[in-house]
């Protein structure tokens, strides 16, 4: 099984239900027992499992993408497109491009796939741009419900379901454009989208702020639910807290991977003739804000979401779809699949 | 005529270029008010006098451009536009009052290339090589405070290339003649290498932490100033457009496009009328109301054509007529 599903979630009070009046409800502990060292146990667990995170960029070719995910997990994790030959240029259909990557820190290694999508949004006619992107989703999920339901399964299911999937918005200044609504709106029900304003050293305080309003106005008339998704908050604290990321969101981004001196300190960051705008610095743009929501709070919460809702609505469908009964293993059919039976 | 897609900074850096406010309260439509489904073809006109000399300037915008999910042939309204503009201009040409044409003919096309991509989009080159035969295209890279010096130049070549790789024919510098002074030549070299021209437009002023107000946008981490040379060429872009090059934007219009048009039409023209090529010689002799009875489906809308500019020019006669005795009778009333 998914090594997410164990991990019990931790909140610092845990209230009992009163309508089950058992017990166990608030009973004394009259020494130490040594019950919270389960998170030391399950912590060198997990270390030595590791953590996998997929990763999915969308977005027009040159609005940053690999730049801002190299900044993310400031390594070269992504092949930027700028360095492509003429020949590799805009492909005539959307790509789906998964490179796998681990990292490590502190002793955690992380197996991280990028999934680049070249040829989104590119193209004169982009009508379809959803649907290869759409069907590979479905088909990670379908991926794992094959393993999941079959008889002699692994003991921990390769994980290639899209966990976070991140929308590049053109800073256009004005609003959404039509293929932004389409996508986010289609794909929101599949997958965490979490939507960014690339390259937003081209705006001002002002027009930045002008631009999130209204972003955030048509997301909200367009129904569109960016994670983090206000029905699944579990409780209050939950609920406050993402509140005030929702406030913030789309965070404004601007991503680099060159370092200069600014004050006698070398920063990340782009050098105009006017000045040097710093990755890192929150008056210049938001990416320290962005890089601690994705990876210092809601890595973990990005996994659950995508298992516990977006994977259970899959197979719900897939399995009502069947009549109730899981999918049978057709060796004929799958040919990429290798049958276990 | 400007195009591109919107949010590029066209309406801005028509502005900044006039000095006008041609946009004023200009409100930004939601993703579902705008973004017409057709294109829409929208005229400004603007009568600008600086230091006695008077400059009808008439901008074209074009809304909607390259905006919608499907954007195949979303070009062909603006074709069909420069096509009406020749072909009204050649109607007047061929009419009988020919002192007061109204020149219509686009000139110049601005073209907005998006500074986010790897250079010349797919939609970028079907554009251009659908009116480079037409109109002048001056290819503009917008919103360049996007971009580091490194990178600007990087992409004016790949675009180089690119215009070169698939043939377009943008608008070219004239070569200047060798017998003017280096500075010139300089001027003008430096004016070729930096096509295209990465802009910037601004209709604010910035008045703090400068030595005096200047155009600008203000960043927090500095201020990108339009008119400096080493932040972007759009003092080079307006020198040209304005100071030096009007002049020979029109002439190109008017020797290579329009006649290019002209020799089209006209060619489409006598091949309907070749049969008749005898009895052609006869028209500019014989009067109208014969005219009349020879059959050539042509000519005879030319007739017709110049019938209703007569009947037009007499109405307006007309006019001025009334225009003049009502002055006339102001003035002699204020006397």
């Amino acid at each position: 099984m998914s090594e997410v599903v164990p991990e019990p979630r931790q909140k610092p009070t845990v209230p009992a239900k009163p309508s089950c009046a058992s017990i166990s409800m608030g009973s004394q502990l009259l020494g130490y027992v040594g019950i919270d060292t389960i998170i030391e146990q399950m912590r060198k667990k997990t270390m030595k499992t590791g953590f996998d995170f997929n990763i999915m960029v969308v977005g027009q070719s040159g609005l940053g993408k690999s730049t801002l995910v190299n900044t993310l997990f400031k390594s070269q994790v992504s092949r930027k497109s700028s360095s492509w030959n003429r020949e590799e240029k805009i492909p005539k259909t959307v790509e789906i491009k998964a490179v796998n990557h681990v990292i490590e820190e502190g002793g955690v290694k992380m197996k991280l796939t990028v999934i680049d999508t070249p040829g989104f949004g590119d193209q004169i006619n982009n009508e379809n741009c959803c649907d290869p992107i759409e069907k590979y989703i479905n088909e990670q999920y379908e991926k794992f419900l094959k393993e999941e339901v079959n008889i002699a399964r692994k003991k921990r299911i390769p994980d290639t379901r899209v966990h976070c999937c991140m929308y590049f918005i053109s800073p256009t200044g004005h609003s959404l454009r039509p293929l932004d609504v389409e996508f986010m709106r289609h794909l929101s029900k599949v997958v965490n989208i979490i939507p960014v304003i690339a390259k937003s050293d081209t705006m001002t305080v002002e027009e930045k702020h002008d631009f999130k309003q209204r972003v955030r106005k048509e997301l909200e008339i367009n129904g569109i639910e960016f994670y983090p998704q206000k029905e699944f908050d579990e409780d209050m604290e939950d609920k406050a807290e993402n509140d005030k990321i929702r406030e913030m969101m789309p965070f404004a981004v601007v991503g680099s991977d060159k370092e200069y001196q600014v004050n006698g300190k070398r920063v990340l960051g782009r050098k105009t003739p006017w000045g040097v705008v710093e990755v890192e610095n929150l008056n210049h743009c938001e990416f320290g804000l962005l890089r601690d929501f994705l990876i210092r709070s809601h890595l973990q919460d990005l996994k659950e979401v995508t298992h516990n809702i977006h994977y259970e609505t899959y197979r719900a469908k897939r399995l009502n779809d069947n009549g109730g009964l899981p999918p049978v293993n057709n060796p004929d059919s799958e040919e990429q699949h290798e049958s276990n039976l | 005529m400007v195009v591109g897609e919107s949010g590029l900074g066209k309406s801005t850096l028509v502005n900044s270029l006039f000095l006008t406010d041609l946009y004023t309260d200009r409100e930004i439509p939601s993703s579902e008010e705008c973004i017409p489904q057709t294109l829409e073809i929208i005229k400004n006109a603007v009568d600008i006098e600086e230091r006695g000399v008077k400059v009808k300037l008439t901008i074209v915008d074009t809304p909607g451009f390259g905006d919608a999910l499907d954007n195949s042939d979303c070009w062909k309204p603006i074709a069909q536009y420069i096509d009406q503009q020749f072909e009204q201009y050649f109607r007047d040409e061929s009419g009988l009052n020919r002192k007061n044409i109204q020149d219509n003919r686009v000139h110049c096309i601005l073209y907005f290339i998006s500074p986010y991509g790897h250079g010349l989009r797919p939609l970028d080159v079907e554009f251009m090589k659908a009116v480079h035969d037409k109109v002048n295209i001056v290819p503009i890279i917008a919103k360049a405070d996007t971009l580091t010096p490194k990178e600007v130049m990087v992409m004016k070549q790949r675009i180089r290339d690119e215009i070169e790789q698939y043939g377009i024919n943008i608008y070219q510098f004239p070569d200047c003649d060798s017998d003017e002074d280096e500075e010139f030549k300089q001027q003008d070299l430096a004016l070729k290498n930096s096509i295209p021209f990465a802009v910037i437009g601004s209709n604010e002023m910035i008045n703090e932490n400068v030595a005096r107000p200047i155009r600008g946008r203000a960043y927090p981490w500095g201020v990108a100033e339009v008119e400096n040379k080493v932040h972007c060429d759009f003092s080079m872009l307006r020198n040209m457009l304005i100071q030096t090059h009007m002049q020979d934007l029109k002439d190109v219009t008017q020797e290579v496009h329009y006649e290019n048009y002209r020799a089209q039409c006209i060619q489409s023209l006598t091949r309907i009328g070749t049969k008749d090529r005898s009895s052609r010689s006869k028209i500019s002799r014989q009067s109208i109301t014969e005219l009349s009875l020879l059959p050539l489906a042509a000519t005879e809308k030319l007739i017709q054509e110049k019938d209703e500019e007569l009947r037009r020019m007499q109405e307006m006669l007309k006019m001025m007529q009334q225009q003049m005795q009502q002055s006339q009778g102001e003035q002699s009333d204020a006397l």
